[in-house]
């Protein structure tokens, strides 16, 4: 059958709309804030024969672009191997295995196979983050696992939901094993009428252009999301192309792990190899081989926004040596990082590596860490315990188009971060500072964005701080001559005293008594391009209004400042101090 | 108060590129309509000239009811006063970090400038916690310190904004105080005072927005009555604020926030009221212009209104505002083939300058509104009169661009774009109504704007949506919205209670206090009303949920037991799901406080006198218009001559100065006793 393009983008167009009332419907009638606020799910439809991506909702978490295509593709497998229950209509399975096709353990997918007169046309997926799996610490993030079983309670893929009744005794299990179980059903019910509501939309859009017409439309557009990432891949010479990214340890170990990445274009295809990487880790800071790839095609998207993102646009894109790496971890590697500060050093990888191949592209690194501090411990006036997370954000690199973002959120993230207000009415803290911090952006002709400092005081009570970060080590990487952006910083002030955690990003059960402090200062972007090159008088501007200091403003940039406080530029002297380092 | 009446009435609304009058006498039924250009640099010379081109006598004006974009330029151009920010130590950059985001979900590029910059953002030592008790006691010397220092610096403008003070205001009241003794005018505004909700950064920009377009709509409205004065016009000049209620010009700058979408609220106020009139109380709206399109929904008569709008990233105004959401397709729009062969329209738009191809404003991308004129919809001796582009020029920029590498002809290549802006912005609208809460087909659209008429039969359809009003003057429907406004304020309270917790006849005396201030705000208010109207809802969830869904109320007292069931059934209205376990949270008490006008008579927005007595009589013409792969001749019919009551078969064409309205085969338009036009979609509508 061929199809007129104008059919062919009006089902696109409609395929995508599914997934995008999908998404709306899980937020909205979820109740974990980490979904319904922070967007930390995804909705999709997936091919019935390989489980290849057909459309996801754009408003999906980043990092999910790719997972879920592997883990319907997992499940197909299972199924026909007699592993997993065959599918019947009204079934929903439910799976949060990360070596199946996942990320870490709190990420749990359900799948339901969608049928049309009898025969199964697609399978329609989803994943919502749930705030607690079980496992040694509550929220799942433990810094100093050893194994999965410490993590979490692990599920193969089973039927939560069979012909579209709940399975309470497999519910009940759930429950047992992980904390706050009386409001999950909230989420559960969410996240399957996600894909009812799906299915019924999908319906409506296979009733009127008929089921023969949109299964063409649906090979026609992955051949040309196909086409068209090959069209970009042509812009990009033949390499290789490489990069060296840095994970500070894993938590356990207190060794860097390297994540070593060579992008050589062959023929139509562009390869990653992942080879000499880092051996898998005893600390959770393993990947799956879901969330590599996952991070490769996210790390992609953020350079091509404008390419869709279905299986076709990820076909031209192929990973290899990843086996036997921390990028392709196995059972019982603890794996509770890789979702939310691994993939976030791939992704930094693709961009250090092609940023000289596509520089009107790609930008310096980001800040590249979700800033994930937890403390966890008892409130005396409300007579309960509590677990409290601050996310932060950090600089954006400097890019051709200008100066990094202050305070983005993570790479594989779109969420919003709470605000202080209401972290002090939920939890016995206050906050003493929550600001940008100054210097943080690496220097460049494109300056990186501001990092994040805050500064929280326990109020009462006893606590315990974990942090799980990265990038305390070394800075995200600054691009085309541009100055790598300012290390992650953590410092605990217990009974006045400093204490810097040995992994400097990431420590677990850190004690906190009433009057301590915790304060976090998180990493800058990195520079684009030589800081000399910086046009002097966006010099002045910055110093004028306090991100750099004068002293930075010459010693970073070469730009000689007169007159505080609103701070000219001594043109002659400038361009005498940028001279004398050309001549050194 | 001197509550006489002549019954005139003048509605005027300052567009981007037109000022609009509608001047109604409730007595005679005489209208007079007039559009001049606007003024950006002073607003105030558009209204007169309004006034002039409409022959007003303003001495004989009962009142002046005035939409103005003044503070909406002013945030989105980021042309404000130079405002200063005084807060707590600490906090001084909550709001240049925001809420730790990105302008759009993939791309790691993106831009945020903070609306007050850092070296004008000072702090004090203060502090309150989120109970309300004092934890760092006022340092009055640094604000009087800080205050001058600001002053210093050329600021004619104040925010003070502690954290927490919603909980306890005392310490910005304090400064305020203290910044009053040198503070040269009145432009000083608290956090709290204009919204008392946590979240630091949404009400520190909601305050800081109010306290940087403050000046600016103080000192034009201070013109503007002035010259009104001049001309003889004695009365107070009413404002239409974002919420589609109106308030008085004496004191509207106070919470000059309220007013940064007095123009699209306006549109959806005339919606709402010619809705009521034609007995089509739900609607959308669909208000379509050169860049962007601004969808809303009104139920029961009544429109949605948010207090949680973003007018651009990283800009929210948190105040009660009618809920107006932008989709990025206009007629500007840009159609283009991209690298997989693919069609595309948006989001990139030629704006209106250099606007499309066929405006002759040397605009050179193929858009929406050529594709309209290629296939005949829009009137090329129309076009022609404003200088602009031959229709053979612009189908060879589509040949060129589109026709040949989709391997279509110009037609079809138009017919193409139309389709594909037409399911894009069907998509859009159909989220904006599902996150509303709302399934699109219980609705009817209401059309407006200079292309909203073009396309509403084609989006009705794709929507399922049975049928579409066209009002009288889909191009000053703005203006119209000013006419027929009413006085309203909006209260919130937060009461973040469980249900079961709530005692007895504690929402319904939360109530009494709103409705009370409501009263007196609007009894001292010089224009006569015929009535009052009180909306009561609240927003609750589920305990352990985060959004909110708001709930109406029949009336003040409802007992717990109701309302949770109340709450129940939207909640399983909206989402399928009933939770009989979980119990409900009751977050916020709403009461709006509405001053009814005395009703108004529509039917001569277009002169009666105009009016033939047959349908093939109101036909100008023929032309040849390209439908569904097909070139028709068909009838043109010029609005004004239309009756009232007529049944036209689709295809067909209605022409008026402001807008086109495209009647589509097998659709039946008729005609209203009120001047609309009613579109019966084929195969949807069973009432024609």
């Amino acid at each position: 059958m061929t199809l007129d393009p104008i059919t062919l983008s009006v089902i696109q167009a409609g395929l995508q709309q599914v997934c995008d009332e999908m998404d709306l419907a899980f937020s909205r009638a979820a109740f974990s804030p980490v979904i319904a606020e922070a967007n930390d799910r995804s909705d999709g439809i997936y091919d019935a024969a390989d489980g290849a991506l057909i459309a996801q909702g754009v408003g999906g978490l980043p990092v999910f672009v790719g997972t879920m295509q592997y883990s319907t593709r997992t499940l197909i497998a299972m199924i026909k191997e007699g592993r997993a229950g065959a599918p019947e209509p009204g079934d929903i399975y439910i799976v949060n295995d990360p070596y199946l096709g996942g990320t870490h353990l709190m990420d749990v997918r359900f799948a339901r196979p969608y049928y049309r007169d009898g025969a199964l046309f697609c399978w329609l997926s989803n994943t919502g983050h749930w705030p607690d799996t079980g496992g040694a610490v509550p929220g799942g993030f433990s810094a100093s696992a050893t194994s999965v079983e410490q993590e979490g309670l692990r599920l193969p893929p089973v039927k939560l939901f069979k012909r579209g009744v709940m399975d309470a005794e497999i519910y009940a299990i759930i429950c047992s094993n992980i904390r706050v179980a009386d409001q999950r059903i909230g989420d559960v019910t969410a996240q399957a009428a996600a894909l009812d509501l799906g299915a019924a939309r999908l319906d409506a859009l296979l009733d009127r252009y008929g089921d023969d017409v949109v299964a063409a439309a649906i090979a026609e557009l992955r051949s040309r999301a196909a086409a068209q990432m090959r069209s970009f891949i042509d812009d990009i010479g033949p390499g290789p192309h490489r990069a060296t990214a840095y994970v500070d340890s894993d938590g356990v170990v207190n060794e860097p792990l390297e994540i070593c990445l060579s992008v050589t274009r062959e023929g139509e295809n562009l390869l990653f190899d992942f080879t000499g990487s880092s051996a898998p880790c005893r600390g959770p800071m393993n990947s799956v081989r879901a969330t590599t790839l996952s991070s490769v095609y996210l790390a992609m998207r953020h350079i091509f926004p404008e390419v869709p993102i279905s299986a076709g646009a990820f076909e031209p894109l192929r990973v290899t040596g990843i086996e036997g790496t921390f990028l392709d971890a196995r059972y019982p590697r603890p794996v509770s990082g890789c979702a939310a500060e691994v993939s976030q050093r791939i992704a930094e990888a693709v961009f250090a590596a092609l940023v000289t191949a596509l520089p009107g592209r790609v930008t310096a690194a980001p800040a590249g860490t979700s800033g994930n501090f937890a403390l966890g411990g008892h409130d005396p006036d409300k007579c309960r315990d509590f677990v409290m997370y601050q996310l932060s954000g950090g600089g954006y690199g400097g890019s051709v188009m200008g100066d990094g973002l202050s305070n983005g959120c993570s790479t594989i993230g779109i969420s919003k971060a709470p605000p202080v207000e209401v972290m002090e009415q939920a939890f016995p803290v206050l906050y003493h500072r929550y600001a940008l911090r100054e210097g943080s952006g690496g220097a460049g002709k494109h300056r990186g964005g501001f990092g994040l400092e805050y500064e929280v005081e326990l109020r009462r009570g006893a606590a315990q701080a974990s942090f799980v970060m990265d990038h305390g080590r070394f800075g995200p990487q600054g691009a085309l001559g541009g100055a790598d952006g300012a290390v992650n910083e953590v410092t605990v002030w217990q009974a006045g005293v400093p204490h810097v955690p040995v992994h400097l990003s990431k420590e677990q059960d850190i004690p906190l008594a009433p009057g301590d402090r915790v304060c976090v200062r998180t990493p800058g972007g990195a520079g684009y391009g030589d800081p000399f090159a910086r046009d002097a008088w966006a010099v002045a501007e910055d110093v004028r209004l306090g991100r750099y200091t004068r002293a930075e403003g010459e010693a970073l940039f070469g730009v000689v400042l007169t007159g505080a406080p609103h701070w000219k530029v001594d043109e002659s002297a400038t361009t005498l101090r940028r001279l004398a380092r050309t001549e050194t | 108060m001197d509550k006489r009446q002549t019954g005139q009435v003048a509605g005027i609304d300052v567009g981007g590129t037109f000022t609009d009058l509608v001047q109604l006498d409730a007595k005679t039924g005489s209208v007079r309509l007039a559009k001049v250009p606007s003024t950006t640099d002073n607003q105030a010379h558009g209204v007169i000239e309004a006034l002039a081109a409409a022959d007003c006598d303003l001495a004989s004006l009962d009142l002046i009811v005035h939409g103005t974009t003044t503070t909406t330029n002013a945030v989105l151009e980021r042309k404000l006063s130079r405002t200063g920010l005084i807060t707590t130590a600490g906090f001084r950059d909550v709001l240049e970090l925001g809420r730790r985001t990105r302008p759009q979900p993939y791309g790691m590029t993106g831009h945020f400038t903070p609306i007050i910059p850092r070296d004008l953002r000072l702090e004090v030592a203060e502090r309150v916690d989120a109970s309300g008790a004092v934890v760092t006691p006022l340092d009055e010397a640094a604000v009087l310190a800080t205050g001058q220092q600001l002053l210093d610096q050329g600021c004619i403008s104040v925010v003070v904004h502690f954290l927490h003070a919603y909980a306890n205001p005392d310490h910005e009241r304090r400064a305020a105080e203290i910044l009053a003794t040198i503070w040269p005018n009145d432009h000083i505004t608290m956090g709290h005072a204009i919204l008392s909700e946590s979240r630091e950064f949404e009400r520190g920009v909601t305050a800081a927005v109010n306290a940087s377009v403050q000046p600016i709509l103080a000192r034009y409205l201070t013109r503007l009555t002035n010259e009104l004065a001049a001309g003889g016009y004695a009365r107070d000049v009413l404002v239409m604020n974002g919420n589609g209620g109106m308030v008085s010009a004496r004191t509207v700058a106070r919470e000059a926030a309220k007013t940064v979408m007095s123009g699209p609220a306006s549109g959806v106020m005339a919606a709402a009221y010619t809705g009521r009139l034609a007995g089509m109380e739900n609607l959308i709206t669909y208000d379509m212009g050169g860049t962007s399109t601004d969808v809303a929904l009104i139920r029961g008569a009544e429109p949605a209104v948010s207090n949680e709008i973003e007018i651009e990233y990283a800009m929210p105004i948190h105040v009660p505002m009618v809920d107006v959401r932008t989709v990025g397709a206009g007629g500007g729009s840009i159609a283009r083939v991209n690298a997989a062969g693919l069609l595309e329209v948006g989001p990139e738009s030629a704006g209106a300058q250099p606007g499309p191809i066929c405006y002759g404003r040397g605009g050179s991308e193929p858009t929406i509104s050529d594709a309209s004129l290629i296939l005949g919809r829009l009137n090329p001796a129309q076009l022609a009169k404003t200088g602009a582009i031959a229709p053979d020029a612009v189908a060879r920029v589509f040949a060129a661009r589109l026709g040949d590498p989709l391997g279509l002809d110009v037609t079809a290549a138009a017919e193409a774009v139309i389709r594909i802006a037409n399911t894009k912005m069907a998509g859009a609208i159909r989220m904006v109504s599902l996150s509303l809460g709302a399934d699109p087909r219980d609705f009817a659209l209401f059309a407006f704007g200079g292309a909203g008429p073009l396309h509403a039969a084609a989006l009705a359809r794709e929507l399922g949506l049975p049928r579409v009003l066209v009002p009288a003057r889909p191009g000053i429907t703005n203006a119209i919205g000013c006419v027929v406004a009413d006085l309203r304020h909006d209260f919130v309270r937060t009461l973040n209670t469980p249900l079961d917790a709530l005692p007895k006849g504690a929402l319904a005396e939360v109530f009494a206090t709103q409705a009370a201030e409501g009263d007196r705000l609007i009894d001292r208010e010089t224009i006569a009303l015929s009535g009052r109207r009180y909306l009561y809802s609240v927003d609750m969830q589920f305990i352990g949920q985060t959004h909110l869904l708001r709930v109406d109320l029949p009336g003040p007292s409802v007992d717990n037991a109701t309302l949770h069931a109340l709450f129940e059934a939207a909640y399983f209205n909206r989402f399928r799901v009933r939770l009989a376990d979980i119990r409900a949270n009751l977050v916020n008490a709403n009461c709006s406080v509405i001053g009814a006008r005395a009703p108004l008579d529509l039917s001569t927005l277009i002169d009666p006198s105009g009016r033939r007595a047959t349908l093939d009589e109101a036909e100008i013409g023929r032309r040849p218009v390209y439908f569904n792969g097909d070139w028709q001749n068909v009838a043109i019919y010029w609005r004004d001559h239309l009756p009232l009551a007529f049944q036209m078969p689709g295809p067909a064409v209605i022409e008026q100065m402001d807008t086109t309205t495209l009647i589509e085969p097998g659709d039946v338009a008729t005609g209203d006793a009120h001047g609309n036009i009613i579109i019966h979609i084929g195969g949807l509508c069973h009432d024609a």
